[in-house]
Formats: C-alpha cells, sequence, structure tokens
C-alpha cells in the first residue's frame, strides 16, 4: 500500500450549471486508500463536486467546469479523456440503491461484460463471487444468485451496488450519501464496509450525517455556497475547526 | 353532532344536495358513454350475427359478392397490417431513442415533435392521396400490398414513436446513470438496461397501432385495395381485398340482396380483429406490469 499519495486534485475547480456558479474555486487534495467525507448544508456543492470527478454532470445539459479536476494527472475535463475509460477507474454508488432489474449475479457482471474484463465463464463466475465477498454479501446471496435484484433488502441492494462497483477495480469509489434510504444496522453494516474497502480503494463519501463523517472519513471537507469552507483532518475538523462557521455546521447550530 | 342554528342546517342540506346533483350529472355521463358503446356493438352483433358462419371464414365471395365468405379480406386485412407494424417498429422505435437519448438541440426535438404531432393529426383521406400520387404513379409500385403498407406504416408512425418515447422514458434514470457510471456506453445503455425495460411497453403501442391500422378505409382505397380478387396475394405488388374496405364496397355499390348482411358480417369480423387486437395489448401491459420489480 502506498501511503499519502495523491488520488485526486482540484486546482481553481469551478462549475456552473447554466448561469449558476455551482462550485467556486476549489482546491483540495484526495489521498489514495483514505476515505475523504464531504459535508455540508444542502446544495452547497458537494454532490456536484462528486459527479465532477466521474463525468456524470455530463447528464445535464448547460454545465460548464473550468479550472483543473485532476485525477492520474490527467485533467478529467480534457476533450482526449475517454469517459467511459474514466468511469471504470472512478466508481459510483448513489443514494438510492438503483441495482439493475436483473438477477443478482448479472448485476455485478454487468460492468465486466460491458468492459470486456473476463475472462472466460469461470473467470466471470470467479470475479463475480469476490466482489460479492468484498461487499459482504456472498454468504446472503450465494444460494439465490438467479433471483432477481429486488427481492433483497434495501441494505442489500446498497451492498449489491458496492459490489456492481467494485468488480471492474476502479481506483476511487465515488459514494453519494450511501446510506441515506437505509436503517441503522444496514448503515453500520455499509460504514465497516468501507473501512475494509480503504485498504483497496479510494472513497469519497457525501454525506448528511455528521456522526458518519466522525466515524469513516480520514479527511473531512466542509462545503457552502459553493465553497470549500475547510479541509483537513476529520479528527481537527471536529474537534478544533479553524472556522468559527465550521464549528457552529458541525454543532448543528444550522443546516 | 346535532347542529342547532337552524341557518346553519339550512345551508347545509343545500350542500348535500348540490353534491347530489353533481355526481347525477356524471353518473349520466358515463352512462351514455357506455350505453352508446353497448347499442354499437349490440347493432352489429344482431346484424351481422347471421352471416357467421365457418364458410363465410374461410370461402371466396361468390355470385357477385352477394354469397360466400371474406376469407380474401381477412387475409389482406392481416397482411396489410401486419406489413405496417413490420414497417413502422424499426422505424418508430430508432425515432423514439434517438428523440429521448441522443438528441443535442432542444429547438430539433421540439420542432419534430410538432411534425410528428402533425403527422398523427393528418386526415386518413390525404395519406390515401399520397399514396397514390407519390407510392401508386410516381414510384410505380402500382395499386398494391406494398403501397398499402407504406401508407398504413407512416400513418400508424406517430403512435409508435409517441408510445415508444414514453416506454422509454418511464425507465427510470437511475438505471441509466448506474450503467454509465460503470463505464459502459450510451448506445450499451440503451440496448443493454433502457430498451429491455421498455420492451412491453413499446409493444403495447405497436399493437394499438395494428388496431387501427386495420380499421382504416381511407388509405388503402386507393393504394391497395380491390372490390374483388379470385386469388391472395402471390406478391407484394398484388392487389388485395380488405375488411373495411369490403364493407365500403358492399354499401355503395352493391344492389344484390344478400349483401348487407354480408357487410354486418365483415363489419362484426372487423371489430372482434381489433377487438382481440387491444385485447392482446393489455393483456401484454398487465404482464409487464406484474413482473416488474421497480
Amino acid at each position: 500500500m502506498v501511503e499519502n499519495t495523491l488520488s485526486i486534485k482540484a486546482v481553481d475547480f469551478n462549475f456552473y450549471y447554466g448561469s449558476h456558479h455551482a462550485l467556486k474555486n476549489i482546491n483540495l487534495d484526495v489521498m489514495k486508500n483514505k476515505v475523504m467525507a464531504m459535508i455540508g448544508p444542502s446544495g452547497c456543492g458537494k454532490s456536484t463536486f462528486l459527479r465532477s470527478i466521474n463525468r456524470m454532470n455530463d447528464l445535464i445539459e448547460g454545465t460548464q467546469a473550468k479550472g483543473a479536476l485532476l485525477f492520474g494527472g490527467m485533467d478529467v475535463n480534457e476533450k482526449s479523456v475517454d469517459v467511459t475509460r474514466l468511469r471504470r477507474e472512478v466508481g459510483m454508488v448513489f443514494q438510492k440503491p438503483n441495482p439493475f432489474p436483473k438477477s443478482i449475479f448479472e448485476n455485478v457482471a454487468y460492468g465486466l461484460r460491458v468492459n470486456r474484463l473476463f475472462n472466460g465463464r469461470d473467470d466471470l463466475n470467479v470475479k463475480v463471487e469476490q466482489s460479492l465477498r468484498e461487499a459482504g454479501l456472498w454468504d446472503e446471496v450465494k444460494d439465490n444468485l438467479n433471483k432477481n435484484a429486488y427481492d433483497l433488502s434495501g441494505g442489500q441492494q446498497q451492498r449489491l451496488c458496492i459490489a456492481r462497483a467494485l468488480v471492474i477495480r476502479p481506483e476511487v469509489i465515488l459514494m453519494d450519501e450511501p446510506t441515506a434510504s437505509l436503517d441503522p444496522i444496514s448503515t453500520a453494516k455499509i460504514e465497516e464496509l468501507i473501512q475494509e474497502l480503504k485498504k483497496n480503494y479510494t472513497i469519497i463519501i457525501v454525506t448528511h450525517n455528521m456522526q458518519q463523517a466522525a466515524r469513516v472519513a480520514d479527511n473531512t471537507a466542509f462545503f457552502m455556497l459553493g465553497e470549500l469552507v475547510e479541509y483537513g483532518e476529520t479528527s481537527k475538523i471536529f474537534t478544533k475547526p479553524d472556522k468559527k462557521i465550521t464549528e457552529d455546521y458541525i454543532t448543528g447550530r444550522f443546516g | 353532532m346535532k347542529e342547532t342554528h337552524p341557518e346553519k342546517q339550512a345551508i347545509d342540506k343545500n350542500r348535500y344536495a348540490r353534491q347530489s346533483a353533481g355526481f347525477l350529472v356524471l353518473k349520466a355521463c358515463v352512462l351514455s358513454v357506455v350505453l352508446s358503446l353497448i347499442v354499437l356493438i349490440g347493432f352489429i352483433v344482431i346484424k351481422g350475427m347471421g352471416a357467421l358462419n365457418i364458410d363465410f371464414f374461410i370461402k371466396f365471395p361468390e355470385n357477385g359478392m352477394s354469397e360466400g365468405g371474406i376469407f380474401p379480406a381477412i387475409m389482406g386485412t392481416f397482411l396489410l397490417s401486419t406489413g405496417a407494424i413490420l414497417f413502422a417498429l424499426p422505424l418508430g422505435v430508432l425515432t423514439a431513442v434517438w428523440l429521448t437519448e441522443y438528441s443535442t438541440s432542444m429547438k430539433m426535438v421540439r420542432l419534430l415533435r410538432i411534425g410528428i404531432n402533425s403527422l398523427a393529426g393528418v386526415p386518413s383521406i390525404v395519406f390515401g392521396l399520397f399514396g397514390l400520387a407519390f407510392l401508386v404513379k410516381f414510384m410505380q409500385f402500382g395499386v398494391s400490398l406494398l403501397s398499402g403498407i407504406v401508407v398504413l406504416g407512416i400513418m400508424v408512425l406517430p403512435t409508435v414513436i409517441v408510445t415508444a418515447e414514453e416506454a422509454l422514458l418511464s425507465v427510470p434514470k437511475s438505471f441509466k446513470e448506474a450503467s454509465l457510471a460503470l463505464g459502459a456506453t450510451r448506445w450499451e445503455t440503451m440496448y443493454k438496461v433502457i430498451l429491455p425495460n421498455a420492451i412491453s411497453g413499446i409493444l403495447t403501442g405497436v399493437i394499438l397501432g395494428i388496431g387501427r391500422a386495420a380499421g382504416e378505409t381511407a388509405p388503402i382505397m386507393f393504394t391497395a385495395a380491390t372490390f374483388f380478387t379470385v386469388k391472395l396475394p402471390d406478391s407484394l405488388f398484388s392487389e388485395v381485398m380488405a375488411l373495411p374496405y369490403h364493407i365500403y364496397a358492399l354499401m355503395t355499390e352493391g344492389s344484390q340482396a344478400g349483401q348487407m348482411e354480408i357487410a354486418y358480417g365483415t363489419a362484426l369480423v372487423l371489430l372482434m380483429l381489433v377487438l382481440a387486437v387491444n385485447a392482446a395489448a393489455i393483456a401484454i401491459r398487465i404482464k409487464a406490469r406484474r413482473g416488474r420489480k421497480w
């Protein structure tokens, strides 16, 4: 494992939805094999930043990015960047579990199939099993791999979505409020899982749950009104923040 | 609770009276709709039942169309509607895919939508004239199965496009996002995730289109249909008989006794055909809803 190497770097990054200036001069480094949490009130730009990294904002018309957002030394918005290759390296888990209406097996296999990342049926089986194990779901589903993914509980569905993201071995996993629609037990499982996953992946998580950020993240970024207010080690942000406004938000005085 | 104030009591009574009157109007409207449907179907059934027997379905018309069956008309309508769908399905679905997924200019899409909606509003006789001028004469297809198929195909195209678009848009955006986020291209996302989940909706639209095509007279009267043939069409360039046109022919040109009954019999067969097709569409939709997990 490489300590303290850079994964993602934003340099004076700005983002616009039409004329709305959603992100303002963001400068931020994300380290490899760390968990970085983004917190802040709704509409502060944290999800926009997350979706800029794998360019999911491309789906929205009239958006524009300025400045640099570097991944692997390349600006993700560079013309020469193949967006499908970028998304292969930067996986994503969404707020609401969104498995495909296919079998459990086919959900995980999907990424391997579209990216042709397997070598024959045996290899496919092995890789699907490995991912389901990593996501802590294998023991619960190994006898029902052909069952429809929507027969699983919400928490299981979200772990399935994590397995689906892991199977193509991305470097970074983006998580957009992954436990927002889950019960406390499922949430705890996902949080444990995040701790496991950071051994092999870099994780960026958006959360509205302050305790969750404190529990899972190595570093925390506090966003407000499109600006990065404060960024640093989670322990510092939560105990001795530099700015009054950060403290006010964390202690629940607004938000 | 008992209202003791007499003025308030009077007002309450008034409110309920108005509600009852309102409901009565609504009931009357629904009843008249249902009644007219029942009367229409009942009339056709009573008038046409007498003509129906096995021979009516499997025999050619005989004796100046005053006896015999309507087999060639049934076959003609079957071929025309199936052909029209084979023509309109790929064209319509691919257009819908482009409109929902690939078009980059909203202006262009809006313009195309206006075009498609106008196409849906064109009177069917105009389609017939277009078919005569362009397909029959200019393209020299002649009065033929092919000309009829193309005209009917163009006519049902708006139905197919609009229902296919609705079906494609009803697939949750989250499926699309999940697929793209895994490194799939837009095209892979379309045919691996969106289309398979939209297919039942698309089929429903297509089948409703068939029902529409089967019952039309005007578009085929100059382009495909003929009063009478002694044989079934042997190529795309043959003239065909068709159910709606057969009714038209019997009612306008006929002078012999017995033709009237055959006309009603034909109308009954056409009605049953269209109802069966619509029932199939409904069955597919119900089945798809049951199987749907999301």
